[in-house]
């Protein structure tokens, strides 16, 4: 199909399709801190979960000749990375903040080193629907390309805030995210349950990572992810920890990611680099106007180190 | 022996990293016995090796104090990359400047304008810390991916140099104002800034009373106010000045190395500068050897590479690892019972 001319409506319509193409990895990396944050830890490893999720993700799938057992073990790598975080965090002394760099570095070293095989050879992709089937316009189509995880992720988003609003386990979590102390005395087990948060968080980063190198951009290289992880949980803090805001904020990190590509497709080139860094600009401007010097942040699990 | 146990301890976990890292080779099917021999070889043996590794000491020590002073204060400051990377732009854009001045005064002028950018950054963060309460941590995080994009953005645009075609970069610098290798070592006099700044670093901290005000205020921030210290205006300052070594590295990497600023400026140093810092437990005499260390490592990753077909991300697992549990050993203070003076006198 040739592309119809339609002007400037280009431009909202990319910044849309690009929305919707680069959210999926900031919506699952961001629920799954929201997750770990809740229960009172920060992960700041899931840069290097990411990648590694993107690289085992892509290598099980060319393996095995299907994308989705490719989540799956990107999932399950991820679990493996946040189990390996809590068990670390655990010990008294030990700065969770500090750990979560030393893991990303792990992960990405770890990431790159089994993952030179793979960087030639040619996975499955996973499987987009085109939403934009009542179009006649291609470019339309083209944004409306909805990969399964953007949906899942959607779905997701709203599960865990059920979970988190109106089911026993994310009482447990909620509880233990804002009093130790209350916790022990309802005879839960803090290290427990933060334990078991950061690996599911960990697993999905992995899938996050997954939809990297499986969907968008669609290819395993060592730049894959451009810092995805690590803006999740500045994404987090944005979010006031809701998963549904988590959801949301992915959209419009996804949306201003977009914004230089789609200036630049109708002709506007100044300042391309500098609509690159909009994403991080925007992030930072919202966490200068939202912050305050003599209170936590609203919303805040009160045992979060880095809130604290 | 409680001093005692601030030496075993690293050591010790420096050798259980050792020893991970020899699991995982043997996983891999690859020998411990020559990895370990070739990073001896590349990084320490012989004069060459030495000039290789410490062509890359000085970046890590100025990047790792931008690290290790705010520390003192209590804040996780990781995005020393970007003032790094503004540091060396700003260095490079006054040398242009100063193109026909002499070379001592030049010389002086771009190192001045990248202390200043790199304090300029690194200190917002710690004042948006203490006005705004923003996490230093995700701030300066943030502000290293904007500050790429700004370097990015003038080395394509404003600042480019038509002459550089297939890599932009700002113009060269005029001979005079290179700054060359030191007499018998191979190495440029960026090295010499870093022990400098390292020694000043230990002093200001160890021995002022401003030093030992911002410990206390790392230690108890309540306390600090209580005693009406200036929390705010330390924290500003040391921030301040962790960023100005930071950009320090950037003016050398620029005068030293490069010859102007591009896209050569995002090499890393920022992130193995937090490695570094912990690994020092953030005091400014131990981040020496301990960069030289990470620095011979670094220097040996190509060779390894070579001899033993190993990916070139075998040093970032190496790294990794080593990191993970020299952070893990900190559980271990005041736990070891070998450490405590009890145990001495009760023998």
């Amino acid at each position: 199909m040739d592309p119809v001319d339609i002007g400037l409506w280009g431009v909202p319509l990319a910044i849309l399709g690009g929305a919707i193409r680069v959210s999926t990895p900031f919506i699952f990396v961001s629920l799954g801190e929201c997750l770990t944050e809740r229960s009172g830890r920060i992960n700041l490893g899931l840069e290097g979960t990411l990648v590694f999720g993107a690289m085992s993700g892509y290598a099980i799938a060319y393996q095995s000749g299907n994308p989705f057992v490719g989540v799956l073990a990107a999932a399950l790598a991820g679990a493996c990375f946040g189990l390996l975080h809590g068990w670390i965090c655990k010990f008294k002394g030990v700065n969770d903040i500090a750990v979560g760099i030393a893991m990303m570095l792990f992960g990405m070293g770890l990431a790159f080193f089994f993952g030179k095989p793979y960087i030639q050879p040619q996975a499955p992709d996973l499987p987009a629907i085109p939403l934009g089937w009542w179009s006649s316009v291609p470019q339309v189509q083209a944004a409306l390309q909805v990969n399964v995880l953007f949906i899942a992720g959607g779905l997701l988003a709203v599960a865990m805030a059920w979970m988190f609003k109106s089911t026993r386990v994310g009482l447990i979590v909620r509880v233990v995210g804002d009093s130790t102390d209350a916790a022990r005395a309802m005879g839960l087990d803090p290290d427990r349950v933060r334990l078991l948060s950061t690996a599911a968080g960990g697993a999905l980063a992995g899938v996050g990572g997954a939809y990297l190198s499986l969907y968008y951009p669609g290819s395993w290289t060592e730049g894959v992810s451009s810092g995805q992880g690590l803006m999740a949980i500045a994404l987090v803090i944005f979010a006031r920890w809701n998963p549904i805001n988590c959801f949301w904020a992915a959209l419009l990190f996804g949306g201003a990611g977009a914004l230089g590509p789609a200036l630049q497709s109708v002709g506007v080139t100044e300042g391309y680099y500098l609509f690159f860094a909009a994403p991080y600009v925007l992030t930072l401007a919202l966490l200068i106007l939202t912050s305050s010097p003599d209170r936590a942040l609203q919303g805040a699990p009160l045992e979060l180190s880095l809130t604290k | 022996m409680p001093r005692a146990e601030g030496v075993a301890i690293p050591l010790g976990a420096l050798a259980a990293g050792f020893a991970a890292f020899s699991l995982f080779l043997l996983l891999v099917g690859k020998s411990p016995a020559e990895f370990f021999g070739l990073v001896w070889k590349a990084g320490f043996s012989s004069a060459f090796s030495w000039q290789n590794t410490l062509s890359r000491v000085s970046p890590l020590v100025l990047a790792a104090l931008c690290v290790a002073l705010p520390a003192r204060l209590g804040l996780v400051v990781i995005g020393g990359e970007g003032a790094i990377v503004l540091g060396g732009l700003a260095a490079a854009v006054t040398g242009t400047a100063v193109a026909g001045w002499s070379a001592a005064p030049g010389m002086i002028a771009m190192a001045l304008a990248g202390m200043a950018m790199g304090g300029l950054w690194i200190g917002t963060v710690g004042a948006l810390r203490i006005k705004r309460g923003v996490n230093e941590t995700i701030s300066s995080l943030l502000m290293a991916y904007i500050a790429i994009a700004l370097l990015n953005h003038f080395v394509e645009g404003p600042f480019r140099d038509p002459a550089s075609l297939n890599k932009p970069s700002t113009a060269p610098l005029v001979d005079a104002l290179k700054v060359g290798d030191m007499p018998f070592l191979g190495a440029h006099w960026g090295v010499l800034a870093g022990v400098l700044a390292c020694v000043f670093s230990w002093i200001l901290i160890e021995r002022t009373t401003l030093g030992f005000a911002a410990r206390i205020a790392g230690d108890n921030v309540r306390a600090a106010q209580v005693q009406g210290l200036p929390v705010g205006k330390l924290v500003i300052g040391f921030t301040a000045l962790g960023g100005a070594f930071a950009g320090l590295a950037g003016y050398y990497e620029v005068a030293a190395v490069h010859g102007s600023a591009n896209a050569s400026l995002i090499a890393g140093y920022g992130y193995t500068g937090i490695l570094v810092a912990f690994l020092a437990r953030h005091n400014p005499l131990a981040i020496l050897p301990v960069a030289v260390l990470l620095a011979g490592f670094e220097a040996s990753s190509g060779l390894i590479q070579r001899r033993m077909d190993l990916p070139d991300a075998t040093i970032l697992v190496f790294e990794g690892m080593v990191f993970i549990i020299i952070l893990l050993s900190e559980a271990l203070y005041g736990h070891l019972r070998l450490f405590t003076a009890a145990y001495w006198e009760g023998r």
